[in-house]
């Protein structure tokens, strides 16, 4: 008989190993499923995993999309990361980079067609706020109302989907567009553009912001008094109130971080790559932001490795669609398995599996 | 008058029917004291394969049959990973509705806009002539009398009968039912995939009865609607008829709205039903002591035994 | 004459531990048998596997001469075995017939269920509503639950897990006078406590456990409890010493302070009076369940309440939260050691954190001084005895005495004005509760204002200068802890719970 044994502490090997298994594990199912769909599995592997970095036909356009993709998924994974290791969960985050980026937008088109050169700085103030504006509605209303934030949150992205359906179609819609939805394109407008910072890296403005997210998430979480509380106020919280956390506070402060990080990468990415408000301008970066922050494991570092990750995913998967004809949804199933293995193995670190022979009775 | 009540009432009643079901599934699964937040994806994946199943076979009964064990097979899923290798609850199921949404859309490629068999109604034509009260009593399909049946069913189960005690104390204390030699986990494993099913139906009559068709992501967030729906209600199956045809009501009223334009912003009416949820939500949670007494003081635990 | 119970070379292992080594005994019916040892002494174990929630590694059991080996609590109940736990399997939303019918096999109809509850409570003298909630009962009310939950099973051997330590000292007299009423009319009692006088007063015969072996058996009423007690923990302790002192000014003062119940089965604090003074130990008494984390979260800050009904050296601190009271000298350490004392899985230092930020100057600007917080905690380590590998080891991983050290230590160490302490030894083997007791005797020795919240009013008669006792959220007036007997302590406390309210 097979038995779970608790572990004194949680394995660190375990830990670490954990997602590396995990993926390895999801490239298995993974070969399954396209097996399943006629799709020869060894090549759709390849063609995700290895050709968009290594392949002489595809590098070059590929490669400097995996910072570009990666950027939001990192930027607002890190946000959720620190929410989530408190035990507040914001799973809204897709509605906050909406409102970012749609308040980021209104900001630079506002100014139309001025160029001067505070107008992305303020667009991206905007977006910040915009994203705080949206997170604190869940996290006033669990604060003073004891309100699901999960709940709440996550009725609030249909909401800004609402919002965003009526700005690329009527306040906001590219007066010169001939009618057709979207706004104007703000990448190709000097003043509310995010440009690529060094040509052929895909570097730009919010994939520069990811990075220095992972590197403050870092110092704050293992050596600041902030980084303590919410590691506290996620695994004991009556310890948290006896050791002087203000749980209000917290609820607060870590929606505040995730709104503004969801925002900023909403605005990044709708005066860069997107360049424009338009219906369809969400792609899931919020969701998919959700499986990264756990493929990371909550850790900073982690998390950058895991955006890069599941950049790959996307970017492998457009061209999997490609040249293989694997249908789009693929990937997002895709996605989602690895982040089942991550959780089934999750059980490892924190105990043992023992093989218990039958007592004679 | 442009908004006729009684169509209107016949309209709350078909929207509803889905969101009820898969709210009265998830409240047996919380009264079991397991959080199930996987509901959105096992809802649409019932409607995929009720809808495929409903066009290959042409028999509405196997469409609702193929919708449950599809949803049932994705709760499978989640019971392994949160009472088998006790994974943490919330992810579990956040990684569900991931995980469903992509998957049923992987199922449903190339079926958007096939024909589905229509659906036979129980009464006779006679009854649902009966002005005013023939089209809303009598005209609906089978689904939607079983749903207020199931209502009726869960309520004496969980208030009247054996099963339903155990299930209860499963919720409130599972180390006290351990110790009393209940089978915690089975029992939660068996509520778990009695709250897939109950998804995987309303998904199904979602795809297969009410729209008729198959459209990538069309629950639309009503499996988020079904759990707050399960709040709203204190845990109470009566209460949660009320807040399906509340939720229904309002979805009705802003098409409706929206057809007859009456100069509401339309991203106003497209949002009014997630916007009222939330607000019911808020005023439910703020009653501080009712909140807190009808809530299974096991929901979301996890559970390992220990001695 | 066959045993009803009778076991042979028990044996019981655990990874690093051996919880239970060739224990053999016998229970005859009738009987009332008394199962003694410390904390950790293996008795817990030892009546799980008699109850079925254990697999012996080891070792056979005879139920009435037949091999007995239940696989689950349920076969042992078919058997005639009932147990009623320490801590009681039950349901606090649901009410007194639903928690009974759901220890049952085939519970009758609710109306024929409750109205053999009457019989029952009739009977045995336990008075019962069988339609409350049983979150709304006390301590005392809900074990009558558990033992005629029991007792409608019409058990052959009945096992009790430390039945006292939740009761007055009058609800003790009510629970033997059931227990000896059962023993005549034939069913065996197996009575586990570490508690010699009521040993002496109720049993036939008394098997002893140490470090889970069996070291004696003997008859209670023919040896003495001193006996007994240095057969049970190997050596003679030492009782806490303390000098006579005059006490100095008034540290604390609390008046008039009421605070309503946070939860549904919470307790509503009702209008407390009470001072401390320098040099004093302040004991508070008291039934679980009548408001003693209340008054601890008042006390710490975590419950905040007006200003001035809390005044620590004149200063009014009602408002403030715990972190500004531990800047003042007020410092606390609760009853639940794993997820309110201490974060369960968090290293030592990490706790050591917890509360030690400010008095020790752990932190910066923020950010955390880990190599000096690293230093506090082996600091605490060090001068508690606390058996650890080092600080980095996670707080679950320790004992519940080694834990127990360090949260006490941690406060210490901070050199506190006022140390307020729920049930500091609880759950604590002896030596360990006696090093706890010297080392909170020390420090009013050294000036400072303590309050000891404890059920164990033995130890509460032993540290205390004042005593005072808390029953349904309400405070009585402290009298000098000297020359008072178990008979006042009981009637301060409010006699037996339940007794005059309930419809029988």
């Amino acid at each position: 008989m097979i038995v779970l044994e608790k572990r004194a502490e949680p394995s660190r090997a375990w830990g670490a190993g954990g997602p590396i298994l995990a993926v390895v594990l999801t490239m298995l199912a993974g070969g399954v499923m396209f097996a399943a769909l006629g799709i020869d599995p060894v090549e759709a592997i390849r063609i995700i995993f290895w050709d968009p970095l290594f392949s002489e036909r595809f590098a070059g356009y590929s490669r400097p999309q995996l910072l570009v993709k990666a950027g939001p998924l990192i930027l607002i994974a890190i946000g959720l990361s620190m929410g989530f290791r408190a035990g507040i969960w914001n799973i809204g985050a897709e509605g906050q980079y909406i409102v970012g980026a749609i308040c980021g937008a209104a900001f630079g088109l506002a100014f139309y067609p001025s160029e001067n050169p505070l107008i992305f700085p303020g667009m991206v103030i905007a977006g910040v706020a915009g994203g705080v504006a949206w997170a604190m509605i869940p996290a006033l209303l669990k604060v003073y109302a004891r309100t699901n934030e999960i709940l709440v949150s996550l009725l609030l992205v249909y909401v800004a989907e609402a919002m965003l359906a009526s700005a690329a179609t009527g306040w906001l819609r590219n007066p010169e567009g001939s009618g057709f939805p979207g706004s104007r394109n703000l990448a190709r407008h000097p003043g509310t553009d995010n440009p690529e910072l060094f040509a052929g890296t895909g570097m730009h403005w919010g994939v520069l912001a990811a990075f220095v997210a992972v590197i403050v998430a870092y110092v704050i979480m293992t050596r600041h008094l902030l980084g303590y509380q919410i590691r506290l106020a996620g695994q004991a919280p009556r310890a948290a109130r006896f050791g002087g956390v203000n749980p209000a506070r917290l609820v607060i402060l870590c929606m505040g971080i995730s709104g503004a990080l969801a925002g900023a990468a909403g605005v990044f990415e709708v005066s860069g790559p997107a360049a424009r408000i338009s219906i369809d301008f969400n792609v899931g970066y919020g969701f998919t932001a959700i499986i990264v922050a756990f493929l990371g494991r909550l850790n900073p570092i982690g998390i950058l490795l895991a955006g890069l990750l599941m950049a790959l995913t996307f970017i492998g998967g457009e061209l999997a669609q490609l040249m293989l004809g694997v249908p789009a949804p693929a990937i997002q199933a895709f996605q989602g398995m690895l982040l089942f293995f991550l959780l089934a193995l999750d059980v490892l670190a924190n105990y043992r599996v023992r093989i218990k022979r039958k007592v004679a009775a | 008058m442009i908004i006729d009540p009684v169509t209107l009432i016949v309209a709350l009643i078909t929207v509803s029917t889905p969101v009820l079901l898969a709210a009265i599934g998830e409240l047996v699964v919380e009264k079991a004291g397991v959080l199930n937040l996987g509901v959105e994806g096992m809802m649409i994946m019932g409607a995929v394969c009720g809808f495929i199943t409903a066009h290959h076979t042409g028999s509405p009964a196997l469409a609702f049959v193929a919708g449950m064990a599809g949803a049932v097979a994705l709760a499978l899923v989640f019971a392994v990973l949160t009472q088998i290798l006790m994974a943490n609850q919330v992810a579990s199921g956040l990684a569900l509705t991931l995980f469903g949404l992509g998957l049923a859309a992987l199922l449903g490629v190339g079926y958007s806009g096939l024909p589905v068999p229509a659906i036979a109604r129980p009464f006779p034509e006679a009854l649902r002539d009966i002005p005013g009260l023939g089209p809303i009593v009598f005209s609906h399909s089978i689904l939607v009398y079983v749903s207020i049946a199931l209502v009726a069913a869960v309520w004496i189960v969980l208030t009247r009968t054996r099963i339903g005690l155990v299930l209860r104390a499963v919720g409130e204390n599972h180390d006290a039912a351990h110790a009393l030699g209940y089978k915690v986990v089975r029992i939660r494993i068996a509520a778990i995939m009695f709250g897939g099913a109950c998804a995987g139906l309303g998904g199904a009559f979602l795809s297969v009865v009410r729209v008729q068709n198959w459209i990538e992501g069309m629950t639309a967030g009503a499996g988020w609607i079904a759990l707050a729906l399960v709040v709203f209600a204190s845990w109470k199956p009566w209460r949660v008829l009320l807040g399906a045809w509340l939720f229904g009501g309002i979805a009705a009223l802003q098409l409706r709205l929206q057809a007859a334009e009456i100069g509401v912003p339309v991203a106003l009416l497209d949002a009014s039903p997630y916007l009222v949820t939330i607000i019911v939500l808020v005023l439910i949670s703020s009653d501080r002591r009712r909140a807190a007494l009808n809530a299974p003081a096991g929901l979301g635990r996890v559970f390992h035994a220990s001695s | 004459m066959t045993a009803l119970l009778d076991i042979e070379g028990l044996t019981k292992a655990y990874p690093g531990v051996v919880a239970n080594q060739d224990v053999s005994f016998r229970v005859q019916p009738g009987e009332v048998h008394a199962l003694l040892g410390e904390n950790g002494a293996g008795k817990s174990t030892l009546v799980k596997m008699i109850y079925g929630l254990v697999k012996p590694d080891r070792g056979t059991m005879r139920l009435n001469g037949a091999p007995y080996a239940p696989a689950e609590p349920r076969a042992a109940r078919a058997l005639g075995v009932a147990m009623v736990f320490q801590h009681f399997s039950l349901f606090e939303a649901l009410n007194v017939a639903e928690n009974i019918a759901l220890g049952m096999e085939n519970p009758p109809r609710a109306r024929d269920l409750a109205a053999r509850i009457a019989a029952v409570s009739e009977t045995y003298g336990l008075p019962l509503d069988p339609f409350r909630m049983m979150g709304e009962l006390s301590a005392g009310e809900r074990q009558r639950v558990e033992i005629i939950r029991c007792l409608l099973q019409d058990p052959k051997l009945l096992i009790m897990d430390e039945p006292t330590s939740v009761l007055t000292p009058q609800e003790v007299e009510i629970l033997f006078h059931t227990l000896r009423k059962l023993a005549a009319e034939g069913t065996a009692i197996l009575y586990i406590s570490h508690k010699l006088e009521e040993i002496r007063a109720l049993c036939d015969t008394a098997t002893i456990l140490r470090l889970g072996q069996k070291v004696a058996t003997c008859t209670p009423r023919e040896v003495s409890a001193a006996h007994m007690a240095e057969l049970m923990v190997g050596k003679s302790l030492s009782v806490p010493a303390r000098e006579d002192h005059t006490p100095g000014a008034v540290l604390l003062a609390v008046s008039g302070l009421s605070v309503a119940a946070a939860t549904p089965f919470g307790t509503t604090l009702r209008d407390l009076s009470f001072e401390v003074r320098a040099g004093e130990v302040l004991g508070i008494g008291g039934v679980a369940g009548n408001g003693q984390d209340e008054v601890l979260a008042v006390l710490s800050g975590e419950t905040p309440t007006d200003p001035g009904a809390i005044m620590l050296q004149g200063a009014p601190v009602g408002a403030l939260g715990p972190n500004a009271r531990r800047g003042l000298g007020l410092l606390c350490a609760p009853e639940e050691r794993l997820g309110h004392a201490a974060a369960p899985d968090m290293s030592l230092t990490e706790n050591a954190l917890l509360t030690g930020r400010l008095r020790q100057g752990l932190e910066t600007g923020g950010f955390v001084d880990w190599a000096k917080t690293r230093g506090f905690a082996q600091d605490i380590i060090a001068r508690f005895d606390v058996r650890t590998p080092g600080p980095w080891v996670a707080a679950r991983a320790l004992s519940g005495g080694n834990l127990q050290k360090f949260v006490i230590g941690r406060e210490i160490l901070q050199d506190p004005k006022v140390l307020v302490v729920n049930q500091p030894t609880w759950g604590v083997d002896a030596s360990a509760a006696a090093a706890i007791r010297q080392a909170l005797l020390d420090l009013a020795q050294g000036g400072a204002a303590v309050i000891v919240i404890s059920q164990d009013l033995d130890e509460l008669l032993e540290i205390s200068d004042r005593f005072c006792a808390l029953n349904d959220g309400r405070l009585s007036a402290p009298r000098p802890a000297r020359g008072l007997g178990m008979e006042d302590v009981g009637l301060m406390l409010g006699g037996a719970h339940g007794m005059h309210e309930a419809r029988v």
